[in-house]
């Protein structure tokens, strides 16, 4: 669509700017401001320059933290976006059983995530907990709060329980949006279903698939609540993810400089995946466009 | 389809055009049986989860403690009862509620015009402003909860709703921005100038003939502004002590408190469900475009 140079719109825009600045860049301020002082207390502050960034980067705690962080989100994504398409290409094109299985797919995306943290924590123990107790009678010795293991495994099934939906969705918009054109002058080539996938319906998703590995990407690398309720960050430190480190560091010690620093570390990550995001849409919306 | 295997002809072109309609047919017949068993499969493993909670929730603790059963044996609404007639569970809701509806309302009223903006000019900073606003919608909440927190307590907003509103605007406008924009480009231009040219001032032609145009890009908006408000529990305990303590926090520090009963605990959270699952069937065409931001 091609746009007209309006200055003007920058009054239409305005009301978010203030109120998107006022939750948004005050603190950040905040945050930039204890990044570079230190106190005794008292709210007494002076100046410490880099001393926080070059703490935190020499600091093993983050960089387990931030490890364990990748640990999780590469595997989670392994497993949810194959599975996913899988799902997809699974499901039925249109009708009401099309309705249908978007319906109860889509019921795990909306579940506040304390309540994804609670569903499997009940489900998973071992005394009243259907998986847990059938772990048990298999005799698995199956325990997420004692065994690292078990505390990870449950941690991944969870979240691609809850979030293998989303990539499914989006899979199955990119499937929808393919003519029927294709699949006919496939059959006349006699290509494979291998080969359908492969050249047809893949490059057709690739854009949304895209999408939806960053929106995975993002969203586990900030996860908190559900490993929170689960397993508490635990045993010993085997859960603790980024947010739920810099949770403990920031509310839980009060260590503000560090955390803080460590905020800003964790920011500037986000900034460039965003980046990335906001390239591949501005891409993807110039090739629909065309 | 049917006017291509009757025209004339159509028998003589390689690769039997005219063949191609029963050939779907049979693959359809076919192809739903792996397909269903893979649905049926991925469905359940969704759907036991929530089944547990549900029954759970409809048992005693005694119950839940004594033994394991696959079903409720004695059915019980006691629970419910409990949420229901217990101030310190049921004004959970009524917390949430509040500042979901303040945060969604708010979101959708300074989101419009922005959005519009962004569909239609082309201004000073703008590609800028779009992306900076993005980066809103991916910040990690931990990042800013003790901020806000120290934020909404010198302004002496803390442990109130307008605060957990407000925090919440953080990344919802920017989702509701985004969203509305997706919807807002498929509206062509023309319908704007038409209406300039028949004498609409901005403010009506907003009100009365764009907002109908886009009413179901307003509604997937406004449920994903009301459902990321909903879900989200990290900045809302922060900013929360008491008086305007939201659900998730209660369930979250009752498992922490006392001795736990197990029951309540699932019935608050089959109650939390309910909202979503309610509205579910209406959006359920949008979900994917809600959650790419408007782009799918």
């Amino acid at each position: 669509m091609n746009k007209t140079v309006n200055q003007k719109a920058w009054f239409l825009v305005l009301p978010v700017l203030i109120l998107v600045g006022f939750s948004a860049v005050i603190p950040l301020m905040t945050v930039v401001n204890y990044s570079v002082q230190d106190t005794f207390g008292n709210n007494v502050f002076f100046w410490a320059g880099l001393d926080w960034f070059r703490d935190m980067l020499e600091s093993e705690r983050m960089w387990n933290a931030l490890g364990r962080q990748l640990v999780f989100s590469g595997i989670i994504l392994a497993i949810e976006v194959p599975l996913g398409i899988f799902v997809a290409l699974n499901m039925p094109k249109k009708g009401f059983w099309a309705s249908f299985c978007l319906v109860l797919m889509s019921l795990p995306l909306l579940i506040p995530w304390n309540v994804v943290g609670t569903i499997w924590q009940i489900f998973g123990r071992v005394d009243i907990g259907l998986l847990g107790y059938v772990l048990a009678k298999l005799g698995v010795n199956y325990n997420y709060t004692q065994n690292v293991i078990d505390a990870w495994a449950t941690v991944i099934v969870m979240d691609v329980w809850h979030w293998t939906s989303l990539v499914a969705l989006l899979a199955y918009a990119g499937l929808q949006s393919i003519p029927d054109a294709y699949y006919q002058a496939a059959k006349i080539d006699q290509a494979s279903r291998w080969k359908v996938f492969r050249f047809i319906e893949l490059p057709k998703m690739a854009g949304v698939l895209m999408i939806a590995i960053l929106l995975r990407f993002m969203d586990s690398f900030m996860i908190y609540t559900e490993p929170f309720v689960v397993t508490g960050g635990g045993p010993g430190n085997a859960t603790t993810f980024l947010s739920i480190d810099l949770v403990k560091m920031a509310l839980g010690q009060f260590d503000l400089g560090p955390a803080a620093a460590f905020s800003l570390m964790y920011f500037l990550v986000i900034l460039l995946i965003s980046w990335v995001f906001y390239t591949v849409m501005t891409n993807l919306d110039k090739r629909d466009g065309v | 389809m049917s006017d291509v295997t009757s025209a004339p002809g159509a028998a003589s072109i390689p690769g039997d055009v005219s063949a191609a309609e029963p050939q779907a047919r049979t693959r359809r017949r076919f192809r739903p049986n792996g397909s269903m068993i893979v649905m049926v499969l991925y469905l359940l493993f969704l759907m036991l989860p929530i089944y547990w909670l549900l029954n759970m929730s409809l048992k005693t603790n005694a119950e839940i403690l004594s033994g394991f059963s696959l079903w409720p044996r004695n059915l019980t609404l006691a629970n419910y009862e409990k949420i229901l007639s217990d101030p310190s569970w049921y004004m959970g809701y009524v917390n949430s509620i509040i500042y979901v509806t303040m945060n969604t309302v708010l979101s959708i009223v300074v989101a419009l015009p922005a959005a519009y903006a962004f569909s239609r000019y082309r201004f000073m900073g703008d590609k800028h402003l779009f992306f900076w606003l993005l980066t809103n919608r991916m910040a990690p909440p931990a990042v800013f909860a003790l901020p806000f927190f120290q934020l909404y307590s010198s302004v002496g907003l803390f442990d109130t709703h307008i605060a957990v509103a407000l925090a919440h605007t953080l990344f919802n406008v920017p989702l509701a921005v985004w969203i509305l924009e997706g919807f807002m480009r498929g509206v062509p231009r023309e319908i704007d100038e038409t209406a300039y040219i028949d004498g609409y001032s901005f403010p009506k032609f907003f009100v009365k003939i764009f907002m109908p145009l886009i009413a179901s890009g307003i509604g997937v908006a406004a449920f994903f502004c009301f459902m990321f408000s909903w879900v989200e529990l990290l900045l809302s305990r922060t900013l929360t002590s008491v008086d305007a303590k939201p659900i998730a926090a209660t369930m979250t520090r009752t498992v922490s408190a006392s001795g736990l009963d197990w029951g309540v605990l699932a019935a608050a959270g089959v109650l939390t469900i309910l909202p979503g699952a309610l509205v579910i069937w209406f959006v359920r065409n949008y979900i994917a475009k809600g959650f790419a931001l408007g782009r799918v």
